[in-house]
């Protein structure tokens, strides 16, 4: 670990408060009610005000046109400073959080405010796209690949449960075999951490048999290895080394430091051409965060990893480097990634149980790993957490990576 | 016989058997499927068109059993690395669609079938695989 290596260096950036709402689904609230309660929840958190802030990061990928950025300081705060709207699919969070990082960084802003936000509500499954069949029907070559009707489920699926489900069934290829059982215990686990999450979606711990035997959406996915779509919000304050040394002792000694961020899209692959290949960029993302911040991965207490579906988690053990290459599913029969395991891994629940809402998510994971290591993770927390990184991967794609650490400024 | 069309263009109808056709990347030799401004492994900007193969094998698959509507289910949806080079995404059809069945691995071949017919009588053909034995 690399200890005082980085923070030496003075240009680090620290997390100063967080907070994430409660996920779930909140037909009684809009976008705003939800970023302002976590913007203002982590401004209280951190001890400032909007009168601080001097950037402000907002991610909302489905109102990715909408200035939610702008929406929210009519709300919580004119002040006429630069608002970035990000959308960068799953990692849209992430990426705000990232673009107020990199202001801070760039000298522009001593501190500044990141916010995912997302309202879905019941949205179904994602991914179908294609054409409608709507008037009078015509066969005409049209997009990129010349099609002439919708090819969902004709030429394959593109339905989120299936393309991770391929996934997950391709690392079982190339590595030997994991089976049903293997990816449904995945669920299980993230299951049983959420009843200890009152934040999380769902409190509800389901047995391995149950999570096999419920409705199978896309094998080997089953509807609870599936991340339901949420709504919800969490914001983080983002404040320089340089002014966190002017603040009080209280404020310095409950702040995280941001030992390392990367951000990664996916190289050319010859098989992405067809099935997103999610794992070169996690990997990528991952070896460099861990160089960034000299941390090994043996040094993780904790772990808030993309489990969009189980199938997903289990793949991104190997891409994290939580277990040797090939050894996910081994890893999970030996219980590895449980709360009392080798390095316990989305002890909020994660996606499948804490929920998705898009934009909160690359956030949401940040105040997660944020809270234990302020030891402020209450019944759930992992006890001498010093350490903990945060992963999100969209399709499209786009990785993000950041790696935690408790510190002394 | 009615007039015919391929549900995408990456799939030749008339020009001796079926057969899938990418676009090959000249300096790096990458293929693809879609309509390309340049090669986004080698950056090249030059193509050839490239005739597929028609059998391959299972690198992966899914069994879909909530799927978008009107879209029968299940289905198994595969991705076939196709003998010769090449990968696709299909459905694997002419097997029972669950995991006792389709294995990862196992080999494939290339078959048509038509699959919808447009207001003026067109027919569009579309592929899948099935197994090779």
């Amino acid at each position: 670990m690399s200890d005082d290596k980085s923070s030496d260096s003075g240009d680090n950036v620290w997390i100063l408060g967080t907070h994430m709402t409660k996920f779930g689904r909140h037909g009684d609230k809009d976008l705003i009610d939800l970023a302002s309660e976590s913007a203002l929840g982590a401004m209280k958190d951190a001890g400032v005000t909007i009168h601080d802030m001097e950037v402000l990061g907002c991610g909302s990928l489905f109102n990715a046109q909408a200035g939610v950025g702008q929406q929210l300081q009519k709300q919580i705060g004119q002040t006429g400073i630069p608002v970035y709207n990000v959308a960068n699919a799953c990692a849209t969070g992430a990426t705000a959080l990232r673009t107020v990082l990199l202001t801070i960084k760039a000298g522009e802003a001593d501190m500044g405010l990141a916010v995912g936000v997302e309202q879905m509500g019941k949205g179904g499954l994602l991914g179908a796209g294609g054409k409608g069949d709507r008037g009078r029907k015509v066969y005409e070559p049209s997009g990129r690949y010349g099609s002439v009707m919708q090819v969902e489920g004709v030429l394959g699926t593109g339905l989120m449960p299936g393309v991770f489900a391929q996934a997950g069934m391709e690392y079982a290829y190339e590595n030997g075999g994991v089976e049903f059982e293997q990816f449904a215990k995945v669920a299980e686990k993230n299951h049983a951490h959420s009843t200890l999450n009152p934040l999380a979606h769902y409190q509800k711990q389901f047995s391995l048999d149950e999570v096999m035997a419920a409705e199978m959406m896309s094998y080997p996915n089953t509807l609870l290895m599936c991340c339901p779509n949420t709504d919800g919000s969490a914001a983080v304050v983002l404040v320089s080394e340089e002014k966190l040394r002017t603040l009080s002792k209280d404020q310095q000694k409950r702040a995280v430091k941001i030992s390392a961020s990367a951000l990664t899209t996916d190289p050319w692959t010859e098989h992405a051409q067809v099935q997103p290949d999610v794992n070169t960029l996690t990997r990528n993302a991952a070896k460099k965060a861990y160089e960034t911040a000299g941390v090994s991965p043996q040094d993780l207490d904790l772990v808030e990893l993309h489990d969009c579906f189980a199938t997903a988690e289990l793949i991104h053990y190997d891409n994290l480097m939580l277990c040797p290459p090939g050894e996910a599913g081994k890893f999970i029969d030996e219980r590895g990634p449980w709360r009392d395991g080798q390095t316990p891994v989305n002890v909020s629940g994660g996606l499948i149980s804490k929920g998705h809402p898009i934009g909160a998510t690359g956030i949401a994971n940040v105040y997660e790993v944020a809270t234990h290591l302020r030891g402020e993770a209450g019944d759930r927390q992992i006890e001498g957490a010093k350490v903990g990184l945060t992963h999100v991967i969209g399709l499209g794609s786009a990785c993000a990576v950041h790696i935690l650490e408790k510190a002394a400024v | 016989m009615g007039k015919q069309i391929p549900i995408v263009d990456y799939l030749a109808i008339d020009d001796g058997p079926p057969h899938l056709v990418a676009w090959e990347a000249v300096d790096s030799g990458a293929l693809y499927f879609d309509r390309r401004n340049a090669d986004a492994n080698g950056g090249g900007t030059e193509f050839r068109r490239k005739k597929l193969g028609t059998t391959g094998m299972v690198r992966s698959f899914t069994i879909v059993n909530r799927g978008v509507p009107g879209v029968p289910v299940p289905y198994v949806s595969a991705l076939v690395d196709i003998d010769g080079g090449g990968t696709v995404k299909a459905n694997l059809l002419n097997t029972p669609p669950d995991p006792e069945h389709v294995k990862l691995g196992m080999a494939v071949k290339m078959l048509t079938f038509p699959a919808g017919t447009d207001d003026d009588g067109t027919e569009a053909i579309a592929f899948a695989f099935e197994p090779a034995s």
